[in-house]
């Protein structure tokens, strides 16, 4: 079946099994590598991209129930000439990674944080991050670097249009 | 893991996915927000020949009052039940426990007719739904019927639903300022409870102490003729029979049911 899905602002129509997931269809259809598949049982997070704004666990979406959806992975955050999102340039001052595995998922998921909440307290950035696991363990950086994001404003909570 | 080879139908509206139920019978499956269903398609614990896409039926989401009651579609998705200022306002019982399933993610994506239809005794809102004695409206090619929800969970992934039926709507009576508690007990905070209490109005209903969601009936008995609290509660699990798992042993159920029944009624009647 067909698909036509806007991708990190570019529209695009593949050629889809029913049965390819959403995170599969980036990866290996896209060629869009950020988004990890650690669990694939909806569990870590890893995969989390944001559909029509808000986020979600790309390992349990169909790539064909997407169609005519939005979708912005880790790679369409960064402006033209290499500017970084609020969100990544915050996770990068504040060390928000150690290996990166979790990284792309957790910033993708924390920019859904911000969306709803702009300003959160360190315990409902917590909450908020409730559907990531980082098996480094680096919360307490992960937790400084949305609210670090959070000071940047309105930008840090919104994907490029 | 990908789940096996099935054909897509996407439903425009709610005559489309009845016309595809009824064309392709058992060999077909609706699919909403498929937070329960792609797992198990992964897992080739389900293998639908047909799955129909309900997840963009225009006119099935929404949350409004009619007359004594609520009205939710059964495409509201978990996020916009605990963020709807109606439901706030008129069953804030249901808001709050929807803010209690999975994580923000699983939020986005789940709807209230999914987690009715799929009757997990272990999920949240078909608790609340039960305590607060709400029907299930449901739409076959014959019309539309209404199933009080004490009726409807037959089961372990069992409901009352016929093969060409999809639930539509769920309803539930208005209650306003009249205290409520919900109690879940998880390891993790985005777990499925291991034992959940809703109450609600002399109501209690537990998750997880039996095939499907029950109400714990010796508690509301004991309540209506008089009991206190802490002699009520403690007659949660009776008539019950809990499972064991590598979560809980049956009794250890048993002590939570109590516990988490006896803490939901003080908050509720803290109002
Ligand atoms: C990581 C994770 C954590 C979770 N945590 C919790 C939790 O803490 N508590 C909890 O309660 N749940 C939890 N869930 C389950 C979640 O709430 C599901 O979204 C929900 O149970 C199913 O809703 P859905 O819209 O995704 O349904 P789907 O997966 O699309 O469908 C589920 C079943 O219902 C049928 N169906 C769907 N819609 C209809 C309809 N309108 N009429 C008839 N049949 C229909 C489908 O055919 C299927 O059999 C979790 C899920 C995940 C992945
Ligand atoms: S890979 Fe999707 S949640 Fe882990
Ligand atoms: S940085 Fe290694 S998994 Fe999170």
């Amino acid at each position: 079946m067909q698909v036509t899905i806007t991708v990190n602002g570019q529209q695009r129509t593949d050629d889809v099994e029913p049965r390819l997931l959403l995170a599969h269809y980036l990866r290996e259809t896209c060629g869009l590598k950020a988004t990890n598949i650690g669990c694939d049982t909806t569990s870590c997070g890893a995969c989390t991209v944001i559909v029509d704004g808000l986020s979600v666990k790309s390992c349990t979406v169909l790539a064909a129930s997407a169609d005519g959806a939005t979708v912005t992975t880790l790679e369409g955050l960064a402006g033209p000439d290499g500017e970084l999102h609020p969100m990544q340039a915050a996770f990068r001052s504040e060390h928000g990674l150690q290996c990166g595995f979790c990284t792309p998922g957790m910033v993708m998921a924390a920019i859904g944080v911000l969306s709803d909440n702009p300003d959160p307290s360190d315990r409902e950035v917590r909450e908020g991050l409730e559907g990531n696991l980082c098996r480094c363990t680096g919360y307490h950086n992960i937790v400084r670097a949305v609210r670090t994001a959070a000071q940047a404003g309105p930008s840090a909570g919104q994907v490029p249009a | 893991m990908i789940p096996a080879p099935f054909e897509y139908v996407r439903a425009g509206s709610v005559d489309e996915a009845i016309a595809a139920l009824t064309e392709h019978g058992d060999d077909a499956k609706l699919l909403a927000g498929g937070h329960s269903l792609l797992p198990l398609m992964k897992l080739r614990l389900a293998v639908p020949a047909v799955l129909v896409d309900i997840s963009r039926i225009p006119e099935f989401s929404y949350v409004r009052v009619d007359g004594d009651e609520v009205a939710i579609g059964a495409g509201t998705r978990h996020f916009e039940l605990e963020r709807s200022d109606v439901a706030r306002a008129e069953v804030p019982l249901l808001p709050h426990v929807a803010s209690r399933v999975g994580d923000p993610q699983v939020r986005h994506k789940g709807t209230l007719g999914g987690t009715v239809a799929h009757s997990d005794p272990a999920s949240d809102l078909p608790t609340a739904l039960l305590a607060l004695d709400g029907s299930v409206v449901v739409q076959g090619p014959g019309g539309r019927r209404s199933i009080p929800v004490t009726e409807f969970w037959l089961g372990f992934f069992e409901t009352a639903l016929e093969p060409d039926e999809l639930v539509v709507e769920l309803r539930v009576p208005r209650t306003g300022t009249a205290g409520w508690g919900y109690e879940k007990f998880t390891r993790r905070e985005n777990d499925w409870p291991i034992v959940a209490a809703a109450a609600v109005q002399g109501r209690v209903a537990l998750a997880n102490m039996a095939g499907s969601v029950v109400r714990a009936t010796a508690t509301e008995e004991a309540l209506a003729n008089g009991a206190s609290i802490e002699e009520a509660a403690a007659l949660a699990d009776q008539g019950l029979e809990p499972s064991s798992d590598m979560h809980a042993d049956a009794e250890y159920r048993r002590h939570l049911a109590r516990l988490l029944t006896r803490r939901a009624l003080e908050t509720a009647s803290r109002g």
